[in-house]
């Protein structure tokens, strides 16, 4: 294979891939709503040009299975089948069939041959083909040609709408594609082109007339001009011609479909129109996003050392530029950022999939819920979601829902529900998977914690501390390893996971009542506005949203004493930290201290500070292996003069002050 | 090491000790540039700098090697080095107290560390090299890395 061919193989395979994921979603609808014909036509038009498209790049083999499996779906489009769940799964397993055969064809023959047949016995009309599918080799699906009295020639005659070829229709395909079923004549329709006056030379005004030697259904030429049919004129005559005599014998049927021989219903000639609209989205490799999302990240840096320049020159000309300059960066990069964005949605379906094998495969009927699926994130996190979501959407319903009958017995209805939500709170997005099973049961998986030497008996843990033991590795309170879970492997993965994304876990549940696991993850993982501060003459960024108020330290701190840590901020407790103190730096603090009070949904923090810089833009860089162990820093910086800041991690303050304040409280009760 | 070919090294002194890494390695030499301080990172990996807008660690081979830690002068430079780990490529600063030269030497002048009487703990050195009336040793970059990253993490779960 050329270098050529093989971009345009792996062209196809993105394309075939995205919609192979549209036909699983139209699938699943259809199982809901069953009678939607627009959503048939749709699945079908998806279908139809993974077939074009794969025979054009040379996957024969797939665009015959395609062509199989979707004769198998016109019977579903003509009313003759009706949806089923064993259908809608077959059609299931067709689509993963498909996208094997996109990686290779090697053995797939087998697996092929039997889902046709499967489908053949619940569509009425494959059966007949189904053998024939597998033994054709033939590369254009090739329809009964002999009609029982000499040949049939099927003349079609055709005018695209005037601004075909604007849109991108090449004709030539179209009648390539109708030579493809026989001996053809064709001739060129040229009663409807314009005197010169009046020409647009980009309208298209030639019409075709082509005659096939072949016995052709409307199906058959429904399917050539599926993707322009709404917006032309097209006949179709049937004319037997006698072995011996003259061809214009005047048998022929008058248009427009007129074959007594099959039993479709007319051209459904009110299809919605839904033309991919082009010219509206384009398609961007994500590396030439990466790379602006990277250059923009450089500019950011550099501007924020012009800014530092002028601050120091004061010419009120140059402040002037710098401040539009400062205006335009932060606008390209939420510019930039935003083009990053994808909706959740986009992986959603996959979980439905997902849902409906499992809901099968382990005999718990579910309704699986989706909420908020056009909340967006940044394409990377979303993309690193979706295992671990796999990992915690199997374990909700695989340890989470009760089997159907101890449900009946709880009083609950017997299907179950899963819940996956998405929303935005704050500089944060709230992922959470509900489920209405049985909720964790602390004493088992304190219990088991203990036996796996996790925990020592005599430790006193709060119920969420407990239910984190779940995500330790090897953890597991199931007494049976099923296919799917109960390994221990999973919540560790997801654990890591999340926290490579700056995302934390929270899990709550109700014995009886289901478990809620939340997701928090920052809305990007690029750029963030940040506060500098400085401790010691060394700078560090906290991340601005994290930012509740800033106070000044109140003069019974600042000598630091062995008592109490806490601050009254308008009649709440706040402990507080020493940054000072917490990252070794000696020396006397200044007079005047600050304390920057930060949050998260763990509660607040108060980080005393020797002095607040400013906002400013910041660009988040990964720490190295060699630091990525540190509790306290999610990421570094580069400020304006050059230097490296730290970035704090707010949730890890805000937990090592919870600590803190939980001990001193034990102490005082002790 | 393979026998008998020659290789590009860059030789620079630690402490009064002489060592030379393979120059493929290295990506580029600094002047002492500003550091930033990273609380709480042990004593190897104790600083970031900023090498051409990327944040990089900067490392001490001094700790891995136990040569007595001196203070920077002006001939101290930060070599920029590329390690590679599997497909993994990452970048890291050593500090270097004086770089001599880049140079070419035989492979077969490289030879083992003896086992006894070495001041240097045996499983980050690869070789002790001989060149112009010197010893120079080569230090085990990829070991030296891998058990520091590894003893990072081990630390933390320790303490976690």
């Amino acid at each position: 294979m050329s270098e050529v061919d093989d971009i345009g193989a792996e062209i196809f395979r993105q394309e075939a891939t995205e919609l192979l994921h549209s036909i699983e979603k139209g699938l699943m609808d259809l199982e809901a709503r069953p009678s939607d014909t627009e959503l048939i036509n749709s699945i079908f038009r998806s279908m139809h040009t993974i077939k074009g498209s794969g025979a054009m790049f040379g996957f024969t083999e797939l665009s015959q299975f395609v062509h199989e499996f979707e004769t198998a779906f016109d019977d579903l489009r003509n009313g003759r089948a009706v949806v089923t769940y064993d259908l809608i799964g077959l059609s299931l397993q067709a689509c993963d069939q498909i996208g094997k055969l996109m990686q290779s064809t090697e053995g797939t023959e087998a697996e092929n041959r039997r889902i046709l047949a499967n489908l053949g016995r619940l569509m009425p009309t494959v059966e007949a083909d189904a053998p024939t599918a597998t033994q054709d080799t033939a590369q254009s699906p090739q329809p009964v040609e002999n009609g029982p009295s000499g040949n049939v020639m099927t003349i079609v005659r055709f005018w695209l709408g005037t601004d075909a070829l604007r849109l991108g229709t090449n004709p030539a395909l179209l009648i390539d594609e109708l030579r493809g079923f026989g001996d053809t004549t064709i001739r060129a329709l040229e009663d409807r082109v314009p005197t010169l006056g009046d020409l647009d030379p980009t309208d298209c005004h030639v019409g075709w007339e082509i005659e096939i030697a072949a016995d052709l259904s409307d199906a058959d030429i429904d399917m050539v001009f599926i993707f322009v049919r709404d917006d032309m004129d097209l006949t179709v005559e049937r004319r037997v011609e006698q072995l011996s005599f003259a061809p214009e014998a005047p048998q022929s049927l008058q248009a427009p479909i007129a074959d007594p021989g099959t039993e479709l219903p007319a051209l459904p000639k009110a299809q919605p129109a839904s033309p991919p609209s082009a010219g509206e989205t384009m398609r961007v490799a994500t590396e030439r996003l990466d790379e602006l999302m990277d250059r923009v990240g450089e500019l950011v840096i550099a501007d924020a050392r012009l800014q530092a320049l002028t601050e120091a020159t004061s010419d009120p000309a140059m402040m002037a530029v710098a401040e539009d300059i400062q205006r335009l960066v932060a606008g390209l990069r939420d510019a930039t950022m935003s083009m990053r964005m994808v909706p959740i949605g986009s992986i959603l379906g996959r979980f439905r999939r997902l849902m409906r094998d499992l809901s099968a495969s382990l005999g718990k009927p579910l309704d699986f819920v989706t909420v908020g699926e056009d909340t967006e994130l940044d394409k990377t996190v979303i993309e690193l979601l979706a295992d671990p979501l796999v990992h915690i959407l199997r374990n909700a319903v695989d340890h989470g829902l009760e089997r159907p009958e101890e449900r009946r017995a709880a009083g609950k209805p017997e299907t179950g529900m899963i819940e996956l939500g998405a929303r935005y709170s704050g500089a944060e997005v709230l992922i959470t998977v509900r489920d209405d099973g049985r909720g964790l049961n602390p004493g088992k998986i304190r219990e088991r914690a203990i036996s796996r030497g996790l925990i020592s008996a005599k430790d006193d843990l709060s119920e969420s501390e407990i239910f984190r033991m779940i995500f330790q590795p090897g953890f597991s309170t199931v007494d049976k390893v099923t296919e799917l879970s109960g390994r221990g492997v999973g919540m560790d993965v997801v654990m890591r996971t999340i926290g490579s994304l700056r995302g934390e876990i929270d899990l709550a549940s109700e014995p009886g009542q289901g478990t809620t696991l939340t997701l928090r993850l920052p809305l990007t993982l690029a750029i963030i506005d940040g506060m500098l501060i400085d401790v010691g003459g060394e700078r560090y960024t906290i991340p601005l949203a994290a930012v509740e108020e800033c106070v000044e330290l109140p003069a019974q701190h600042v000598v630091s004493s062995g008592g109490s840590s806490y601050l009254n901020i308008r009649g709440d407790l706040v402990p507080f930290l020493r940054l000072r103190h917490l990252f070794d730096i000696d020396g006397a603090p200044p007079e005047f201290q600050k304390v920057v009070v930060v949050s998260s949904t763990g509660g607040r923090v108060g980080l005393v500070v020797d002095r607040i810089i400013g906002n400013y833009q910041t660009v988040i860089k990964q720490l190295s292996q060699f630091h990525a162990g540190l509790k306290f820093f999610s990421g570094a910086t580069i400020l304006g003069d050059g230097t490296v800041a730290l970035i704090l991690d707010a949730n890890q303050l805000v937990m090592l002050g919870r600590d803190l304040e939980l001990r001193a409280r034990r102490g005082v009760a002790a | 090491m393979k026998r008998d070919c020659q290789i590009d090294i860059l030789t620079f002194r630690l402490g009064s000790e002489k060592l030379a890494i393979p120059a493929e390695y290295l990506r580029e030499i600094l002047e002492m540039v500003p550091i930033t301080r990273v609380p709480q990172s042990g004593s190897f990996a104790t600083a970031l700098i900023n090498v051409r807008g990327v944040v990089v660690p900067l490392t001490d081979l001094r700790v891995a090697l136990r040569i007595p830690h001196s203070a920077a002068t002006e001939d101290t430079r930060v070599l920029v080095l590329d390690l590679r780990n599997g497909d993994e490529k990452t970048t890291v600063a050593v500090l270097a107290d004086q770089v001599e030269e880049v140079t070419i030497m035989n492979t077969a002048d490289i030879g083992d560390v003896p086992p006894v009487g070495s001041p240097w703990p045996p499983e980050f050195v690869l070789g002790i090299g001989r060149h112009r009336g010197a010893f120079v040793m080569f230090p085990d970059l990829d070991m030296i890395f891998k058990t520091y990253s590894a003893a990072d993490a081990v630390n933390e779960k320790v303490s976690a």
